[in-house]
């Protein structure tokens, strides 16, 4: 089987001002790689929602992005407080962004349903207390 | 340096001497003498809002021509963040910036970019200087010199560091040298610009003794030669884009507070607001903010003169361009010595130009003067003495600049008064009173002062005559 490439991410809760980052990369990298606009448009898309919920809800973590010739994986695992209720999140417009970060254009309470929207695939592992991890797939 | 250098000029032969300027202007600036206007440049603040007005198309801003970098070796380009929003279609700000190297420019510098080291040193700003708050935003030059001349009390809460073009230009201009070895002088930093009072603050800045923005050149004039160069970037540009959402933020209304992660700001926009604000915050009644951020222009620098696109498009424009941006891409420990660059180097002085006089007994004998001159003054505000209000003729007549004959109202009033003395004498000399020959000479001496004030008012449309063939006025 064909290696995959593998990109990784250290996400910190500690620079709000770096959050976006990590995407921003991985659009780069992508770019250069000759993937379609198209795939690239989602992967930037579901990556940067993902990131910003990791980062202003979740203490950080780690992302990993695997980029075969068929599809990329983006795996998104944090160390937060979990999800209490993910039917609630995956609601459009439900937020629980603090009020500081709204004035960037944060809380709108649409990125876990554009995530979705986004991905092929889209699974959501969690629990209270430990974490949440995130797995999407985009195909080529 | 002149410390009230100013960049808004008339065009004296375009010139009507009509009311909309004087009445418009927040500060009073302006004045109409010889069926011209003038502005007092110890009051303007160089807000632009004559420039809006004026249907003549009369007062002008003044900022340097593109050819003006043909005399530099280097150059590098400063974009504002405005200029990314004067486009259709642009969803990579990049397209702007390398299309700004076709165009000429050597190199690129992103003021946005220094947006967000100066909303870093913000915020570290605030977290140390808690029992001075609200802190108020110094990067609307306009704000700055409202504040210096109506405002000392709230000098002390201004924020002492530079706003992002001058941060900008003295990054630009250290990396330029490092980068080519030339000296300061062979290098042209130009700074791309959505207003008139950018200019001014080039010239004559507040809060540091020497600008290092060369030159300043409008948005609307680069826009239709960078339209072209954009669209010749092709599938190969550079990677040159260095700010995100919060140095993007920076160009509309709110944006700069955005970049402080606070919930307590206040974001005001347009000069009268902004004088409301003021006003507001002089008489302590806003206890609970950390940040007052004050735009001259409606919207934010998007609604400056020298913009194309209009202010409210233009910001729904810089909302799409952030949506997908990192929060931040620049940060102070990327480059060097930016700590020196941030803070001001000289402080701000009250300048006590609306005072009536030298100092407080004068000031107090002529407040009572204006009191008694307003009483006497019809109190119509028509501007016919080409003061935007009859209180401002008071003050001028007051000061020795002007006088009660220059009201149109008043003159008619003593024309009236005159006549009917006359009629009344007329009448006793008619009703055969013993005292004729008094009576005659009174008389006489009435119909003197009579026509005395008559061609006062035929001097006033005289002067008015001439200087419409003069190119008299002006600032």
């Amino acid at each position: 089987m064909d290696e995959a490439i593998v990109l990784k991410y250290d996400i910190s809760p500690d620079d709000f001002t770096r959050a976006g980052e990590a995407s921003s990369d991985v659009k780069g990298k992508l770019k250069q790689l000759g993937v379609s606009p198209e795939a690239i448009r989602k992967v930037a898309i579901a990556m940067y929602e993902g990131e910003i919920n990791m980062v202003i809800h979740a203490n950080g973590g780690e992302i990993t992005v695997e980029i075969t010739p068929v599809d990329i994986k983006m795996v998104l695992a944090d160390v937060g407080p979990g999800i209490p209720d993910v039917e609630q999140a995956m609601k459009a417009g439900y937020s629980t962004a603090p009020d500081e970060v709204r004035s960037l254009g944060f809380g709108a309470g649409m990125g876990l349903p554009n995530m979705k929207k986004y991905t092929d695939d889209m699974a959501i592992e969690t629990k209270l207390g430990v974490g949440t991890t995130i797995t999407m797939i985009v195909k080529m | 340096m002149d410390k009230f250098y100013h960049s808004v000029r008339l065009d004296s032969e375009l010139c009507k001497g009509c009311i909309n300027c004087i009445k418009r202007c927040p500060t009073q600036a302006i004045r109409v003498r010889n069926g011209k206007a003038q502005i007092n440049g110890k009051f303007c603040i160089d807000c632009g809002e004559c420039i809006r007005v004026c249907p003549h198309h009369a007062k002008h801003a003044t900022y340097d021509k593109m050819d003006v970098m043909k005399q530099y070796r280097y150059t590098v380009a400063l974009p504002a963040p405005a200029l990314y929003s004067q486009f259709n279609n642009l969803d990579d700000v990049n397209i702007v910036l390398n299309a700004l190297l076709l165009m000429g420019f050597n190199d690129v510098f992103e003021v946005s970019a220094a947006a967000e080291l100066v909303s870093e040193a913000t915020r570290e700003y605030l977290n140390h200087h808690e029992d001075n708050l609200p802190i108020i935003s110094t990067a609307c030059p306009s704000v700055v010199r409202l504040i210096r001349v109506r405002f000392p009390n709230l000098i002390s809460h201004l924020l002492p560091l530079n706003p992002p073009v001058e941060v900008a230009a003295s990054l630009a201009a250290q990396r330029a040298m490092q980068k080519t070895g030339l000296e300061r002088q062979e290098i042209g930093i130009c700074f791309i610009s959505p207003c008139p009072s950018k200019v001014t603050y080039s010239k004559s800045p507040l809060g540091t003794e020497k600008s290092q923005v060369d030159h300043v050149l409008a948005i609307k004039d680069v826009y239709p030669q960078l339209i072209s160069h954009m669209k010749a970037v092709g599938e190969e540009a550079w990677d040159l884009a260095t700010s995100g959402k919060i140095g993007i933020s920076w160009g509309r209304s709110g944006g700069e507070a955005s970049g402080l992660f606070t919930e307590s700001y206040l974001a005001a926009d347009g000069i009268e607001n902004v004088i409301r604000v003021l006003e507001d915050l002089e008489d302590q009644k806003f206890t609970n903010l950390k940040f007052v951020e004050l735009n001259a222009c409606n919207g934010g620098c998007v609604g400056g003169i020298l913009n194309v696109e209009n202010p409210y498009v233009a910001e729904v424009k810089l909302k799409r361009l952030r949506k997908y941006m990192p929060v931040a891409r620049s940060h102070m420990d990327m480059e060097d010595h930016v700590e020196e660059m941030i803070p001001w180097t000289t402080g701000v002085q009250y300048e006590p130009v609306f005072s009536l006089g030298g100092n407080i007994m004068e000031s107090f004998a002529r407040l009572n003067q204006v009191e008694r001159l307003c009483k006497k003054l019809p109190g119509l505000d028509c501007g016919s003495c080409g003061a935007p209000t009859c209180k401002a003729l008071a003050e001028d007549i007051v000061r020795g600049q002007a006088s009660e004959n220059d009201c149109v109202y008043y003159l008619r009033e003593n024309l009236h008064k005159l006549s009917e003395e006359v009629s009344v004498l007329a009448d006793d000399l008619h009703g055969g009173d013993k005292g004729g020959q008094e009576t005659l000479r009174i008389l006489k001496e009435y119909i003197q002062r009579i026509s005395d004030e008559m061609s006062l008012l035929d001097n006033r449309d005289a002067e008015e005559e001439t200087g419409k063939h003069n190119n008299s006025g002006g600032l």
